[in-house]
């Protein structure tokens, strides 16, 4: 027995240490074919987006959207949940490169110098620039299966939305079939009531009210200020009963909408040219805050920013309105599209890619994201989660005791029966002019409303040499004694050197 | 001698490699981009444009004016405060000087905003002043430019000279005109220079004052974002060019000034 045992403890030492050479030789041989597996499951998905605009998480406490159907917070970055939930239900991980840009155009000079991204964020016309230059991935067959559990876009994608990206149209293509929309909005003007009356704003033509010299606001960018000329001068045709009532509607406001002839862009720039006279300033993100302040009575804002500065503003105690003009309002879009240079044809990126928007557009994700930046989402929910229309209603539904309230119907926008009765909101009646309208514009004003499309280059040269020649000092308009007094202190200027040399050779 | 003299030369390579990179490289590329169309072929049409639309050129008209009633002001406004200050006596010069730079460890978009509300109370409506905006707002951001290069020369100005001149006769008024005045112009020049060049182009002082016309730099930009890389990059370098006239303009009166410094003495 003890013999065996002092076997034992000689034999020990020598199976560790055979046990200990595996160990130790096992993984250079395993590990690298395991780090091979893991490598070719590890998926990065470079994505970018507007900045600050995506949930980023870290919600305060008393933050919680206390739905019907559940609550609803906002603990962490939308991004790690987006990666965590890819793991769990695909086995797969995923590592997003996230990064943002502040304008369309800021994100093209950013493409076009070489940077790589996968999954992208533009507005429409910007999507239809990089369609038309085949640039965009079109979205697989899969990403369209309604019968797929998780095809949580393509199952809850508002049906008036979804219209608009099946009749719409770019280098043949439906847009539906590079663009998955994410938020929208339309164009209006932010305005108080104390001093603008509802008429008055809601036309394009109070950007050249005499009434609000030097009182009101306008978009720094040439297609918002187009559309806007567009809509002024054509205010007489748009409004026309004629017009309005003819079979072919959509198409023909869309085509006036984006009328580009030269008689138009010079129509357009002598309207600009009153504006740039008449308004307080061109602004590209002051006018929110001007708003509040009181510096203007007025500004033209697209909808999402008009909800953040009626919000603002209450906070102050002061009560603004949104008001949409009745000539015509531009509907827009921001989307996610694939890019061919930044997937490749590699099928597990390309799910990735299919599967964050698809992440994004679970209610409860377009929920906190709608929270967190204030926009409408594109996203109403499939049929039996209420979950998006309960969040509208949680915003802007009236309380119990409410007495004044009105209906408000939203089922155009929900289910497609604009008389859907599950879709009705019960608002205070106030709020039909104010957050509620900016968010979720009544269906008569979305029927005036019209896309932008993207411009091809010759009219885009034509459209920004019209805005150089609104923004800059047309030198014709020097008047002549300036001139006179000019050339005098040259004069004065050269004659005063030129005395100078001449007493210095004095010396 | 020869082992130190060979070190002083590699001590120069870190700043020639920056130059290459920062300032050689892009400027290359600047010439290249002005003188081509979206093509690659060479094209003088850039050039031409800027100079026969009046718009462009009322642009350069504007930012003229602009810079040259900007620098002016700041001069007449730091001229006699850095005058004042070089020549007190009181202790703690300095204290009273950093009171006039601290608006510079401001940050700058804060202090535009804040700038904004006072003229907003002061003027009513921002919105019908916008030159006088325009000038209030790069004053307010240059003048600390303005003041410290003439507070440095006039206080190292020697006191003898002065008395000098004050011996033979010239009254305190004369003494300033003819001593004084002319032996600080350098400090003037690049004074100027630091206010002048950056007035012309600094848009985003316009922009947040509402100034809705456009200066060289907000010119500029307007190209950049319609993605006319060429027709922007002739506007930069027609701004390079006319900046480099003036500063050999102006060069050419700071050595008159050394000059007559020397003659003086």
């Amino acid at each position: 027995m003890i013999q065996m045992m002092n076997r034992r403890k000689h034999k020990m030492p020598a199976i560790f240490l055979i046990l200990l050479l595996i160990g130790l030789l096992l993984p250079s041989f395993v590990k690298p074919m395991m780090v091979h597996a893991e490598e070719s499951k590890e998926v990065t998905l470079r994505v970018s987006n507007w900045e600050e605009y995506i949930d980023e998480g870290d919600w305060d406490e008393d933050e919680v959207i206390d739905l019907e159907s559940g609550d609803i917070f906002g603990e962490n970055n939308i991004i790690d949940d987006f990666e965590e939930w890819y793991y769990e239900t695909y086995g797969i991980k995923v590592n997003v490169e996230y990064s943002a840009f502040g304008s369309n155009e800021e994100f093209y000079n950013m493409y076009s110098l070489g940077n790589v991204y996968d999954l992208v964020c533009p507005s429409e016309y910007m999507m239809m620039k990089l369609a038309m230059e085949d640039q965009l991935l079109p979205y697989s067959q899969d990403f369209y299966d309604l019968s797929e559990e998780n095809n949580y876009y393509i199952r809850g994608l508002s049906p008036y939305i979804r219209k608009i990206f099946d009749r719409s149209t770019v280098a043949g293509d439906p847009w539906s079939k590079y663009f998955a929309g994410y938020m929208w909005g339309v164009t209006g003007i932010v305005y108080n009531p104390e001093f603008v009356s509802r008429e008055e704003a809601s036309s394009w033509n109070i950007l050249t009210n005499p009434k609000f010299k030097r009182q009101v606001t306008i978009k720094d960018n040439v297609r918002d200020s187009y559309f806007a000329a567009l809509g002024g001068i054509k205010q007489d045709l748009l409004t026309s009963d004629d017009f309005r009532n003819d079979p072919n509607y959509v198409t023909n406001l869309e085509n006036e909408m984006n009328d580009v002839s030269d008689e138009t862009i010079d129509k357009a720039l002598n309207f600009l040219k009153k504006v740039k006279d008449n308004t307080y300033s061109f602004e590209s993100d002051a006018g929110k805050a001007d708003m509040i302040t009181g510096k203007v009575v007025a500004n033209y804002q697209w909808s999402g920013d008009g909800v953040y500065t009626l919000d603002q503003a209450e906070e102050d105690d002061l009560y603004l309105d949104f008001a949409v003009p009745k000539e015509s309002t531009n509907i827009y879009f921001d989307g996610w599209c694939m890019l061919k240079s930044g997937i490749k044809e590699d099928p597990a990126k390309q799910h990735a890619a299919e599967a964050f928007i698809n992440f994004m557009s679970r209610p409860d994700n377009a929920i906190r994201n709608m929270y967190y930046i204030g926009y409408t989402s594109c996203i109403v929910g499939e049929k039996g989660d209420p979950r998006i229309f309960e969040y509208a209603d949680w915003n802007f539904g009236a309380e119990d005791d409410e007495e004044d309230t009105v209906d408000y119907p939203l089922g155009y926008f929900f289910t497609g029966d604009p008389d859907d009765e599950d879709y009705i909101i019960s608002a205070p009646a106030d709020s039909v002019n104010r957050q509620l309208f900016a968010q979720y514009p009544d269906e008569e004003t979305l029927s005036r409303s019209s896309i932008m499309v993207y411009f091809d280059k010759t009219t885009n040269d034509k459209l920004n040499q019209m805005w150089i020649r609104i923004r800059c000092y047309d030198i014709r308009n020097v008047s002549p004694w300036i001139w006179v007094l000019t050339a005098l202190v040259i004069f004065a200027i050269l004659f005063y050197f030129a005395h100078k040399k001449w007493e210095e050779k004095q010396y | 001698m020869h082992k130190f003299s060979f070190s002083r030369k590699q001590l120069a390579i870190p700043y020639a490699i920056y130059l290459l990179c920062f300032v050689v490289a892009p400027l290359i590329v600047l010439i290249y981009y002005a003188f081509t169309n979206s093509n690659g072929e060479f094209t003088v049409s850039h050039l031409i444009t800027f100079f026969s639309d009046p718009n462009t050129l009322g642009t350069l008209w504007y930012s003229l004016a602009v810079a040259i009633v900007t620098t002016l002001v700041c001069l007449l406004l730091a001229y006699p405060t850095a005058y004042i200050l070089a020549k007190s006596n009181i202790s703690g010069k300095s204290a009273l000087l950093m009171v006039f730079i601290m608006p510079m460890w401001i940050n700058f978009s804060l202090r535009i905003t804040a700038l904004k509300e006072i003229l907003s109370l002061l003027e009513g409506n921002l919105a019908y002043y916008p030159f006088l905006n325009a000038v209030i707002g790069m004053t307010y951001d240059f003048l600390p430019f303005m003041i410290l290069p003439i507070f440095n020369t006039i206080s190292k100005l020697d006191d003898s000279l002065i008395e000098a001149s004050r011996d033979l006769g010239a009254d305190e008024f004369q003494a300033f005109l003819k001593v004084t005045l002319p032996l600080s112009i350098p400090g003037i020049i690049s004074g100027v220079a630091m206010v002048f060049l950056p007035a012309m182009t600094n848009y985003v002082v316009l922009d947040m004052l509402y100034n809705s016309t456009y200066i060289m730099g907000s010119l500029i930009g307007s190209y950049f974002a319609a993605y006319d890389w060429h027709g922007g990059s002739m506007i930069a370098l027609i701004l390079l060019v006319l900046i480099c006239v003036f500063t050999l303009l102006t060069r050419g009166g700071e050595e008159e000034g050394a000059g007559r410094g020397g003659v003086l003495l």
